[in-house]
């Protein structure tokens, strides 16, 4: 993972790195072919220029002919004419007998000398302040009795060749940036294409539901298959692991909820058979704290409930109104107990989409904080209310002593709990299971102090149906 | 070191040019002060009174620079640029020793809007511009071809020579190639074209043709009557003597013309770049124009008339070098004289 957070912005992304390297390679072989087509050019210019020069001094040479011991020269026209044909280059010539100049231009040297007569040879000089092509040819003429050898140098400056050569370099660069712009795009193209699979593979797995955890079964390219298996294992792993949890939740429940009631019941019978007082004390102790232990221990299960039940969270229809019914009346007699007396204001139906039970234990533990914090003979108002067509709010609202100074989101964190809970026994579960109901289900939990200041105000916020 | 190859005796003033002995024979000089502290200096075949009411022109259009103004010969002027005397234009006639001289490096190369204006043929590796396109011409004169059919080819010229000896015996005039280095490029390149030309030459030198060394020599002499027919004419020379003399006419041989390029250069020399630019540039837009206002030089355009279309101008190319070598001229002088010098 680490390894691919490094790096620039496109190695982030295997499209990205994909295509930033296609273009790379694209990019080396539009140099590579611009400087081959170049430097072939050039050599193809280069090497026209020397066949019309061989081509010239051969006519020349061809020309030589002796007449009464002189060697008599008429240089042919197209001799010359020829030379035009690679562009406005300057010509020089010369023609030597036995090292003696003919004619033509006295200084016009050539560094090498033909070996044999017919043989060719060529070099570039620099004479007269320019690079100069020069090519000689050898030729024996007779002349009386005597065989004099004769040389004819041709030599042109390679301006025409230059011209040719960057025309042509010129021409293959623009087709190379072309060819690398071409190359560029359909690399990019390449990538999505070939990546494709991928993103429909990770887009079937996103649009998944939260509860579905059944294997995969999809026709993926090869190398995404060992993913794909992978994927399914972790899933089928998953799936039993939910499972595991769900019995072990079931099974904790069980064990401890009911050797408790066992305790509770056994202490409310002893408490009706000793006589003295302080025994009596310390058994209602007891049982307190059974009592606080079974509430904790059943809000600690709601919570591990929550946690799992939210990550495949079912969509029953549910009356809120039914349940706020329902709730308080399963309350009731531990409000009677502190004379706490219920006004309800809901009207039915007040559809929502939810799991029953979490909305169930979300509004219990709401409605148990506020009997708790409560001190006796007050009221606890309970008012379901449509703010707008899309979402339900049911207030609580009671005449406790309110929230304290604390910052009211950090009563719904985990075990935390108010300022001002001297003496009331609690988990500090309560507001948190309801909030991850209500977050679990598209909601949200409210905590305001009401404008007279007294009491606390719990909102639930819901999306209607 | 002496490089050219011309005739003997000039290859001798070149080799004393070279030497530093610079022999510019001038033959006309004037100079045209500017307003400012610039002075050009141009070297020129052309005679003043073709190119002055140009220069006028340029002056009235850049009243700073000045312009000093020689007339020579373009043998003469070749060496001289060849030896390093310094001139800011050379302007010749003589297209093969302007070539000669950009191929040697004694020019220096000049980039503007108006040298890319210029037709490909009429510029050598932006050394060398062209600046008018001059056919040679046969003029005749109207009372010596009195009661004779005008022809229309050399083939026609030819047999009429041959028909009428008594008319034509000493009065056909031509130009002396071993004087002329105009005479000599229109004659080596006639010859290269068509083998009438030797016919033609052979047929004048039995009729014991005069020789010139100058076109308006050669068009005086058919003014007066002296001559029948000059040969070969400086085109230009000859409409300009037409328009003011009836005597004269122009023989359309309509089968092929030799056009010569005349051409301006910028000396490796040249020390008012700037200014020599200006004139070349003036000079060339002068030259694209369908019809020059102010001289009588024929415009580029006279290139493409029919006539001079079929073998085009004489090509700015190596190939021009080929009838200045030493051996060639040799060569071609002797069949020269032995056709002509009877």
């Amino acid at each position: 993972m680490s390894d691919a957070a490094r790096g620039p912005f496109w190695w982030r992304s295997i499209g990205q790195r994909l295509t930033v390297l296609l273009a790379v390679i694209a990019a080396v072989l539009a140099i590579l072919s611009w400087w081959m087509v170049t430097s072939f050019a050039r050599e193809a210019a280069e090497r026209t220029q020397d066949n019309v020069l061989v081509a010239s001094a051969t006519t020349i040479a061809e020309a030589l002919r002796s007449e009464q011991g002189t060697i008599l020269l008429e240089l042919p026209y197209s001799a010359f004419a020829m030379l035009n044909a690679i562009g406005e280059d300057r010509v020089f010539y010369r023609v030597a007998a036995g090292g003696e100049t003919i004619t033509g231009y006295d200084d016009l040297i050539p560094p090498t000398l033909p070996e044999r007569p017919g043989d060719v040879a060529v070099r570039t000089i620099s004479y007269r302040g320019d690079q100069v092509r020069v090519v000689s040819v050898q030729r024996t003429v007779l002349a009386g009795q005597q065989p004099v050898p004769v040389l004819v140098s041709v030599g042109q400056t390679r301006t025409g060749v230059e011209a040719i050569g960057t025309g042509l370099s010129r021409t293959a660069a623009v087709l190379s940036v072309a060819f690398f712009l071409l190359a560029v795009g359909l690399g990019a193209f390449a990538a999505i294409s070939s990546l494709r699979p991928l993103n429909a593979f990770a887009q079937a797995v996103t649009r998944r539901g939260p509860s579905d955890l059944r294997p995969l079964r999809r026709k993926v390219p090869d190398e995404l298959s060992p993913l794909l298996i992978a994927l399914n294992r972790l899933m089928e792993r998953l799936g039993q692991s939910i499972r595991r949890s769900e019995e072990f939740i079931a099974e904790a429940a069980h064990r401890v909820r009911t050797p408790l009631a066992t305790v509770r019941a056994q202490a409310e019978l002893a408490l009706h058979t000793v006589e003295k007082e302080n025994e009596k004390k310390m058994l209602r102790r007891v049982i307190r704290a059974v009592d606080e232990s079974s509430r904790s221990a059943s809000q600690l299960l709601d919570h591990a409930t929550v946690s799992f039940r939210a990550e495949a969270l079912a969509r029953d229809d549910v009356d809120l109104a039914e349940l706020v019914v329902k709730v308080a009346e399963g309350l009731s007699p531990t409000a009677d107990m502190k004379d706490i007396n219920f006004r309800l204001d809901a009207k039915s139906p007040a559809p929502v989409r939810g799991d029953l039970i979490l909305l169930e234990s979300a509004l219990r533990n709401v409605l148990d904080n506020s009997i708790k914090y409560s001190p006796g003979e007050t009221e606890v108002s309970i008012t379901l209310a449509q703010d707008d067509p899309s979402q339900w709010r049911l207030t609580v609202r009671d005449h406790g002593r309110g929230f304290s100074a604390v910052s009211l989101p950090a009563l719904t964190g985990r075990f935390t709990r108010g300022a001002n809970v001297e003496k009331i026994v609690g988990s500090g579960l309560g507001l948190t299971i309801a909030e991850d109901v209500l977050i679990a289900h598209g909601g949200s939990l409210e905590l305001t102090t009401p404008e007279d200041g007294v009491g606390a105000c719990v909102s639930l916020i819901l999306p209607a149906a | 070191m002496c490089v050219t190859h011309f005739t003997r005796s000039l290859a001798a003033v070149i080799c004393l040019a070279t030497t530093g002995a610079q022999a510019l024979e001038i033959e006309d000089q004037k100079l045209y002060p500017g307003t400012g502290t610039t002075t050009i200096k141009v070297a020129s075949t052309a005679d003043l009174d073709v190119f002055e009411p140009f220069i006028l022109q340029f002056q009235r259009e850049q009243p700073a620079v000045g312009i000093d103004y020689y007339v020579a010969s373009s043998t003469d002027l070749h060496a001289a640029i060849q030896g390093g005397e310094v001139f800011d234009v050379a302007i010749s006639s003589a297209m093969d020793l302007q070539f000669q001289l950009a191929n040697d490096g004694a020019a220096q190369p000049y980039a503007s809007p108006v040298t890319d204006a210029l037709p490909a043929w009429a510029r050598w590796r932006d050394q060398v511009f062209a600046f008018t396109a001059e056919p040679a011409v046969a003029v005749i004169s109207r009372e010596r071809f009195a009661g004779l059919p005008r022809p229309k080819t050399r083939q026609e010229l030819i047999a009429l020579l041959r028909q009428n000896p008594d008319v034509f015996e000493a009065s056909i005039g031509t130009y002396d190639v071993r004087q002329s280095g105009l005479g000599y490029l229109f004659a080596t390149q006639e010859a290269r074209n068509s083998d009438t030309f030797w016919r033609l030459s052979e047929l004048m030198g039995r009729q014991r043709a005069a020789l010139y060394c100058c076109s308006a020599q050669m068009i005086d002499d058919v003014g007066s009557g002296r001559l029948a027919l000059a040969y070969n004419v400086l085109g230009s020379y000859a409409a300009e003597r037409i328009a003011r003399d009836d005597r004269l006419e122009v023989l359309e041989l309509e089968d092929y013309a030799t056009v010569m390029l005349r051409t301006a250069l910028i000396p490796a020399t040249a020390t008012e770049i700037e200014g020599a630019a200006l004139f070349l540039d003036r000079l060339l837009e002068e030259g694209m124009r369908d019809t020059p206002e102010t001289w009588v030089l024929p415009p580029l355009g006279a290139a493409d008339e029919p006539e001079a279309r079929a073998y085009g101008p004489i090509r700015l190319g190596p190939a021009l070098l080929v009838y200045l070598d030493r051996l060639n001229r040799e060569a071609f002088l002797r069949a020269w004289s032995d056709a002509l010098v009877q």
